[in-house]
């Protein structure tokens, strides 16, 4: 038997789960693009006055980031459990918390850095004061891994369902709430020319506690969901 | 007791529609919350039973149609052996 | 030490100690709350200066209060059900989660009712409201996620994974929104102060509290049992049972 590494194990299953997604472009862009076409219905819902659209450009953003990664969660283990890779991974020797680490930094790439990069253009739409740059792209990369590794504590759960798009949404929305309202808050303050680190201390401090209690709880799910 | 009359029990000092609205949401949810439980005791129950009969009726219906199949074969091993 | 614990791991002796339980906590329940009622709405006096509405004071915090602890037992049992094993505990936090959800509902009816007369508006943002309405969202999860299975066994625990991260979770939420609350809105709102309660208001609080529990107990009992017998329909035990017309 071949002994592999953690890290190697971790690359391993990253690179997978890449080429993967890299076959099925479309796939990957649809959130981003569900991302921007929401974004831009609300200054048409909304009116197009400078000072409103400001005020609320956070919140927006940051309710369409939480949209769009939910809508890319459902295929996160979806694909691996109709072909059974899942069940090998659930049975092989290495640890489960690597395999769901690599998937869920894997999501991340996938979904949540591209909302980073297009974030600025849209935050330019919504008439973001300048000074709030800075915190929208450290919230954002604080923030959208936080809504990956929660994320795929409701896509594991709900993997065995058949229909279970609409009940992660159920699951995992109240769970977002926090992040939702440190991220906007940070930004609100930044605005103001204020410091933030407060907030931006809170959201790390959520980063890293999804990061080592959020791995081993998709594996309980899996291991529930396959059984 | 608080009050003089039933009127002015019902009227709760003006506040009658918001003190009766909340004591009798809070009893339909409560009636709502006991019924279905024991609704769904009962269903559970009777669904059981349910199986457990149909089950028996299979199995008296195996038992016959394999008494029936033996009787056949010693009815024809007897016309044989009459031949 | 817990060797006496050890016969209610079996379910068939769980189910008959839940209905020996069922009628002394359901008729405890119902007497305490025709007295407690009785006497929240004749006797107590009304509040200086909240007047009658403060009536509905008494159904309020008892299921508000109901409403967080049976989130906790909720957790508590998917916890000893994950990593005791314990198969009988995930039945009852399964058990539980509806009677929560119609508590928080409870308290949140009551609280908009409470709301209008005294602050003018059904609803404010005020944080324990906004983390109240995030505890149905989360109770209305866990049994949204339940439904979702047809192995009631899978089930049950896929529910309790998930309340045990929305255990983790709900300090979170909750300090969040205090903090969301206390940023975004001035004190607008006069938030009701917490003085002590003069004892002629208290017993009857107290009598209601505890009659809503009982309650609570009675109907977990009920659903318990219902859980116990679809999840082993199998046993003969439970075939014995059903057929006979008894309980």
């Amino acid at each position: 038997m071949s002994s592999l590494s953690y890290r190697q194990t971790f690359a391993l299953v990253l690179k997978r789960d890449l080429t993967i997604a890299f076959r099925h472009k479309d796939e990957m862009l649809n959130p981003l693009l569900f991302f921007i076409i929401v974004v831009t219905l609300f200054p048409l819902g909304i009116g197009p006055q400078a000072n409103t659209l400001a005020k609320i450009a956070p919140g927006i953003i940051w309710v369409s980031a939480l949209l769009a990664t939910l809508l890319s969660l459902d295929r996160l283990f979806k694909a691996d459990h109709n072909d059974g890779s899942l069940e090998q991974m659930l049975i092989s020797p290495q640890p489960l918390f690597i395999f769901t680490l690599a998937k869920i930094t894997a999501h991340w790439l996938l979904t949540g850095l591209p909302l980073i990069l297009v974030a600025p253009i849209l935050a330019a739409l919504l008439y973001l004061p300048e000074q709030s740059y800075s915190a929208l792209f450290l919230t954002l990369l604080l923030g959208t891994p936080v809504l990956s590794f929660i994320g795929a504590i409701g896509a594991a759960l709900t993997v065995g369902v058949k229909k279970g798009g609409v009940l992660l949404s159920l699951i995992v929305l109240p769970l977002y709430i926090p992040v939702l309202i440190f991220a906007t808050s940070a930004i609100d303050t930044a605005s103001l020319n204020l410091p933030y680190n407060g907030q931006l201390a809170i959201i790390a401090a959520l980063f890293f506690g999804s990061l080592t209690l959020a791995p081993f709880a998709v594996g309980a799910a899996l291991k529930v969901s396959t059984n | 007791m608080q009050f003089d009359s039933f009127a002015s029990f019902l009227d709760m000092g003006g506040y009658g529609f918001y003190v009766w609205l909340s004591f009798g949401a809070s009893a339909a949810l409560i009636l709502l919350l006991i019924f279905s439980t024991l609704l769904s005791h009962k269903n559970a129950r009777a669904n059981i039973a349910r199986q457990v009969k149909r089950e028996q009726r299979l199995q008296q219906a195996q038992a016959q149609a394999e008494a029936e199949a033996e009787a056949e074969a010693q009815a024809s091993v007897s016309e044989s052996t009459s031949q | 030490m817990w060797k006496w614990l050890h016969p209610y791991a079996n379910p068939e002796v769980s189910y008959h100690f839940a209905g020996k339980l069922k009628p002394w906590l359901g008729w405890a329940s119902a007497l305490l709350l025709t007295v407690g009622l009785i006497w929240a709405l004749l006797f107590a006096p009304a509040d200086y200066q909240q007047g009658e509405s403060f009536r509905i004071f008494y159904i309020h915090v008892p299921s508000a209060i109901l409403s967080m602890s049976i989130y906790l037992a909720m957790a508590i049992a998917a916890l000893s059900s994950l990593v005791w094993q314990v198969r009988l505990a995930d039945a009852s936090a399964a058990a539980l989660a509806p009677i929560g959800a119609v508590f928080t509902a409870i308290a949140l009816l009551t609280g908009a009712a409470w709301g209008k007369p005294m602050w003018g508006t059904w609803w404010v943002w005020d944080a324990r409201l906004t983390s109240e309405l995030i505890l149905l969202f989360l109770y209305l999860g866990v049994i949204a996620l339940h439904n979702a299975f047809d192995d009631k066994q899978m089930a049950g625990k896929a529910a309790g994974i998930l309340a045990l991260v929305g255990v983790i979770n709900l300090p979170i939420i909750k300090y969040s929104v205090e903090w969301w609350n206390t940023l975004h809105q001035g004190a607008t709102v006069s938030k009701l102060g917490a003085p002590a309660m003069a004892s002629e208001m208290y017993w009857p609080f107290v009598l209601c509290f505890l009659g809503f529990g009982l309650l609570v107990g009675a109907v977990a009992c009920v659903r318990f049992q219902t859980e116990i017998i679809t999840r082993n329909k199998m046993r003969p035990w439970v075939r014995n049972l059903v057929t006979s017309e008894v309980n």
